[in-house]
């Protein structure tokens, strides 16, 4: 294949990307994970990471809070660190490092939309669920060593808590008014979305001020500015990718939903760096060459949570012992994941 | 005073750090203002969202960035 083939191909995968039906899911998200940053208390999530939390409670909340804590990958490392030295201590904090890249509601969103709401919410609920079930049993293994750290509980600096300004049934009408307009213009309903948005600004000028939403939009832009072109550049190597990858290779190694092919799929994710969102478009393009489903959630599961250069990172804080049994754990529970995924429930 | 700025490089760490001089220029105050990004040492603080401020050794603010009369206002207490 010519060279100038294989940047056609990246370039129409571009053009495709860049084609409305996307942007009006992803534009909104954008706004919707700059709210999340600026008007959700972080401090009253933190909270729940303390050495004196409840387990059950220090758990759960681990296991969903990537949500809104994680809405860049590069969040994830520092409260991983803190919350396993002076925290909850290792078992939340494996469970945050396993679910958070996997449940920011920009990956949520977006895997949604590209792959199917199947996977979308496969994604989801097995990142949740699964991130609890390592998190005890590495919790279990090193029993010993926590219960130490029990008797010498350490301090979290949280973040203080902020005023609050406005109701909280405003904040929360806020959000769901956002989410409206999302699903509403995703679903190419312009009259219920153009409501929507008068009523987005309607909230905004009654309950909001001015320097908030200064900060909201700053946050956006943010946001955008850092995860976009990122993810531009991931769309452009899968397009790629889908050009040069022999349809025949990918069949042969990650086709059907075989425990083969999904085991695979979990030692690539596991190894392979994705920068954030970008694991989307490039499982897409693996699909499109005719990767199985239970595969690409095997994928969608081990590829954010993991990769080598974070494993160096992650060994440099517990311990290369700990972490070959983490990586392990990943390996087996996204396999496992992945199967259930591809043959019970399709 | 020591002044340290946590984070890993990330742009609103880089705001932060840049504040902090911008104030203590203002101020007319000499202090140390050194960068950490090491992990182990940030979460050492038990700081969980950088970026985070730490001024003599105490955590003055984490997972945002303060406004710049804030942080003379620490400065300014800590220096008195």
């Amino acid at each position: 294949m010519l060279f100038i083939d294989i940047l056609q191909s990246g370039w129409s995968a571009l053009l495709e990307y860049l084609s409305a039906h996307v942007l009006t899911c992803l534009v909104p998200a954008f706004f919707i994970a700059g709210a999340i940053a600026v008007f959700v208390s972080q401090a009253s999530v933190l909270r729940y990471f303390g050495a004196s939390a409840k387990k059950v409670v220090a758990y759960s909340v681990a296991s969903v809070s990537g949500t809104i804590l994680a809405v860049c990958s590069c969040t994830i490392l520092p409260l991983f660190a803190g919350i396993h030295k002076r925290g909850a201590g290792l078992g939340p904090a494996i469970a945050f490092l396993y679910s958070g890249p996997a449940i920011n509601i920009l990956a949520v969103i977006y895997s949604a939309r590209l792959l199917g709401f199947d996977l979308g919410l496969a994604r989801a609920i097995g990142a949740v669920v699964f991130s609890v079930v390592i998190g005890l049993i590495m919790a279990f293994v090193w029993r010993r060593e926590e219960l130490e750290k029990v008797n010498n509980p350490g301090e979290l600096a949280l973040p203080k808590e902020e005023e609050k300004t406005r109701p909280q049934g405003i904040t929360l009408l806020y959000f769901a008014v956002l989410v409206g307009i999302m699903v509403f213009g995703a679903a190419q309903k312009w009259l219920i979305t153009g409501v929507l948005c008068l009523a987005l600004g309607l909230v905004l000028y009654r309950w909001f001020k001015k320097e908030e939403l200064g900060f909201w939009m700053r946050q956006t832009w943010d946001l955008f500015k850092k995860i976009f072109p990122v993810l531009i550049a991931g769309v452009f190597v899968a397009g790629i990718i889908k050009s040069v990858l022999p349809q025949q290779v990918v069949e042969q190694w990650l086709g059907g939903n075989g425990l083969g092919a999904t085991f695979v799929a979990s030692i690539f994710g596991t190894l392979m760096y994705f920068s954030t969102l970008t694991e989307v478009p490039i499982i897409r393009a693996l699909m499109d060459l005719g990767m199985g489903k239970g595969p690409a959630l095997a994928l969608l599961l081990a590829g954010p949570a993991l990769s080598l250069p974070n494993m160096i990172v992650i060994a440099r804080i517990m311990g290369v012992k700990k972490t070959g049994v983490y990586v392990l754990l990943v390996v087996i529970m996204a396999t496992f994941t992945g199967m259930i995924f591809g043959n019970l429930i399709l | 005073m020591k002044i340290e700025v946590l984070g890993m490089g990330c742009a609103r760490c880089n705001k932060l750090e840049q504040q902090v001089h911008e104030a203590l220029k203002e101020l007319s105050i000499e202090a140390e203002v050194e960068k950490v990004s090491d992990l182990d040492k940030i979460s050492s603080y038990g700081v969980l969202m950088t970026p985070g401020l730490v001024i003599n050794g105490t955590v003055r603010s984490s997972g945002k960035v303060p406004s710049t009369a804030e942080l003379k206002t620490w400065i300014a207490e800590q220096s008195s």
